[in-house]
């Protein structure tokens, strides 16, 4: 024991002498939580729009101005030909080309249907699905509204009307920080803890100085209790600081429990620092440890659900997901802060957390050796 | 010339033995392109639905079936109490709900209006915006399915073209991007790092008293770099073509070009580094925090550029990447020619001389 606190005396004179890893842990959390969610910003908006309004009516006119209203998008201008249109398209100038066609309002008056053309720069997938959801209701729309006013109903009709009213819940205004801050956080924790545990272990490799332990009475568990004790520490302190600025700068309290985001990121942090672990044991230098932390971080990151659904994966991918753990951080994450998830909810994700630290903290310490 | 080509060899024989730098340099191009191509896409399927049916008659059964058949969505409970609908979101256990009020059925027989109430999780709300969409459509296929034929007056449809990428792939937007994103990392950090290691472990002082001009020396550090970037170009296209089924549209020669001028940009960024930082260390975070993340960031395919605030918009201008994303996208996914090209072309050529001559002038032949 005594052995022990020694250890953890030189760990923490080590990280409060070395200003780079200070400022990883305090500054670099502040400054990724105050860009970031700027920049994932995927609400889609400001749609760029280009018309050809082949019509000139007023019925063309009052479509156009119930699109551009919406505020979903940006009114790019009117071209007089689909061709010229399409070269804005390839420009990457205009998103998305209404096309009314000529005789469009008159055909909706005599033969009772009139088809409109959209054309959409589909490469930012995103980006088109939302665009033509959103401009499809928004015709729906005015074709009712046409309906409404010009079409008189028969007495009895055959067509039936469903009325949907719908409502969004936990987040009425759709706002996409309220989303994307949390999953941030949760990465952000990942990231130093996993990167400072590789590097420091690696370090002690390169520069020599694990030798000199290694030939002294400590005993491994001592060792690497030492080294995971003191980033434990530290991955709860940038947690902290990642609640606090998501408080003070977005203004987002989490609905549920405090203390089970602390109860689930204390079990979460062993499994991440037993990866770090793990690097470490496999990695030389330093170069190398960083280059494979890199390469898990980035399998992690993508597979973790944070910028595209999980449920939208392929089965065998929504499978090696299960494995992932900062897939269920930023779940539990979510669930907590903005659902108010509680304990019941997030039960299983802790166990199976829980789990795989078990199984990496096994591994690092069976690959970790006393002698080279 | 001779001894160029003998310092380039020493360089490779470098390189080429630390193996485990080197699988990742290959293996993690190779597990982006399959992640991005295979696993992230942008499509909904087997949404989970929370059905509260209140009414039980045949018209909820029948629109539940319809919404189990598709492929968007499974039906995962049908409950009769409301209460249910804020348990099933917090547990994740469904993403929108439907609730039928009692006499559903029957209001729509007699009167031929009915109500019904979607409720969404928008906690992720762009995943709500598009449940809701498909949800709503189903029920307006299931209101002309009602109205027997009789088309509703003045009705308009809309056909839809998507262009470039008709099913919305995530491929065609992130393959132009792995590839600026890989080149960045081969040809920035790795580069920096080789030639401060030679610093830091005191051999660039033993190279620099040679007969071998310093400038050459530079030069036999980065061609492994530029041959090694080459061939990840080469490796992520084959990827891409025969097994994302995401080809060259456009010149393959000409979209070389582009990246051999891409790589020289990124070589001078990654010499322009080595001369003013002087431990490993320091030039890996000066690569990974200056550079790497920028590139993530501001090159467009992973964040959209135009949502971000203006200041962040001007400065993603200053990011060789972004404008090498356009050139890639330009050639690979439309398939346009030169003229597309020509401002981004010249917007990195100029980046390019200034980052020679700003590296130029700091390069030292002396050590202190």
């Amino acid at each position: 024991m005594r052995i022990l606190l020694f250890l953890l005396q030189k760990e923490f004179k080590q990280i409060f002498r070395n200003r780079v890893i200070l400022g990883m842990i305090l500054v670099l959390p502040i400054i990724q939580l105050l860009v970031l969610p700027q920049a994932a910003n995927y609400e889609v908006r400001n749609i760029a729009l280009s018309i050809v309004d082949n019509d000139r009516t007023e019925a063309s006119r009052r479509l156009v101005q119930k699109i551009t209203a919406s505020g979903y998008f940006k009114l790019d201008g009117y071209e007089d030909s689909y061709e010229h249109a399409q070269a804005r398209i390839e420009t990457d100038e205009v998103d998305i080309v209404l096309e009314i066609p000529q005789g469009f309002d008159r055909n909706l008056v005599r033969t009772n249907t009139a088809t409109l053309l959209l054309a959409v720069n589909a490469i930012n997938g995103t980006k088109a699905g939302l665009g033509t959801s959103y401009l499809s209701s928004i015709i729906l729309e005015y074709n009712s509204g046409i309906r409404a006013q010009w079409a008189t109903p028969p007495k009895f009709s055959d067509v039936a009307v469903v009325d949907i009213q719908t409502s969004n819940w936990f987040n009425p205004n759709m706002k996409y920080d309220m989303f994307m801050v949390p999953g941030i956080l949760a990465l952000l924790v990942t990231m130093v803890v996993t990167y400072l545990t590789a590097l420091n272990i690696v370090k002690e490799k390169e520069v020599g100085t694990i030798e000199q332990i290694n030939v002294t009475p400590i005993k491994k568990y001592q060792f690497i209790l030492g080294k995971l004790i003191p980033f434990w520490i530290l991955g709860l302190v940038v947690l902290t600081i990642g609640l606090l600025v998501s408080r003070l700068v977005y203004g987002i309290v989490p609905v549920g429990n405090i203390a089970l985001i602390y109860l689930f990121v204390g079990v979460y942090l062993l499994c991440v620092l037993g990866l770090g672990l793990l690097i470490s044991t496999f990695a030389d230098t330093q170069q190398q440890a960083m280059f494979v932390a890199f390469f898990f971080m980035m399998i992690f990151i993508m597979l973790g659900g944070l910028f595209t659904s999980i449920d939208g994966m392929p089965d065998w991918a929504e499978t090696v997901t299960r494995a992932n753990p900062v897939r269920y951080f930023i779940d539990v994450m979510r669930m907590i802060v903005i659902k108010g998830s509680g304990f019941s909810d997030i039960r299983n994700h802790l166990l199976i957390v829980g789990g795989i630290a078990v199984v990496l903290n096994t591994w690092a310490i069976v690959n970790y050796r006393k002698t080279t | 010339m001779k001894q160029l080509l003998v310092f380039v060899r020493k360089e490779f024989l470098h390189v080429l033995r630390d193996k485990r730098t080197l699988l990742i340099l290959f293996g993690m191009p190779i597990m982006q392109i399959l992640i991005f191509g295979f696993a992230l896409t942008n499509e909904v399927k087997n949404a989970q639905v929370l059905i509260v049916d209140q009414a039980h008659d045949e018209d909820s059964r029948r629109i539940i079936e319809e919404i189990d058949a598709s492929s968007y969505f499974d039906v995962s409970v049908v409950s009769v109490s409301t209460k249910d609908i804020a348990k099933a979101f917090q547990s994740n256990n469904a993403r929108i709900a439907l609730v039928f009020p009692v006499g559903f059925g029957e209001k729509l027989q007699h009167t031929r209006n009915a109500q019904l109430q979607i409720v969404a999780d928008a906690s992720d709300p762009n995943t709500a915006t598009t449940l809701r969409f498909y949800l709503t459509t189903i029920l307006a296929d299931y209101q002309q399915q009602m109205s027997k034929g009789a088309t509703p007056p003045m009705q308009i449809s809309t056909s839809v073209r998507m262009l470039y990428n008709p099913q919305l792939r995530g491929a065609p937007n992130f393959v132009p991007g792995v590839i600026a994103l890989v080149l960045m990392l081969v040809c920035v950090m790795m580069t920096s790092i080789a030639i401060v290691r030679e610093k830091e472990l005191g051999t660039m002082e033993i190279l620099l008293v040679s007969p071998f001009k310093p400038l050459l020396v530079l030069l036999a550090k980065v061609i492994p770099y530029l041959i090694l970037s080459l061939a990840n170009v080469a490796s992520i296209l084959l990827l891409s073509t025969f097994v994302l089924d995401v080809p060259v549209q456009g010149s393959v020669l000409l979209l070389f070009a582009a990246s051999a001028g891409f790589i020289v940009t990124c070589l001078s960024l990654g010499i322009l580094i080595s001369t003013v930082t002087d431990t490993q260390q320091a030039a890996m975070l000066v690569s990974m925090m200056g550079l790497l993340l920028p590139t993530i960031l501001f090159s467009g395919f992973m964040f959209p550029i135009e949502n971000m605030p203006l200041p962040l918009q001007l400065i993603s201008n200053a990011v060789p990447a972004k404008w090498y994303y356009l050139i890639v996208k330009d050639i690979m996914i439309k398939g346009l020619g030169i003229e597309a090209i020509a401002k981004e072309l010249a917007i990195l050529t100029g980046m390019t001389l200034v980052l020679i001559l700003v590296s130029l002038k700091k390069f030292k032949v002396r050590l202190t």
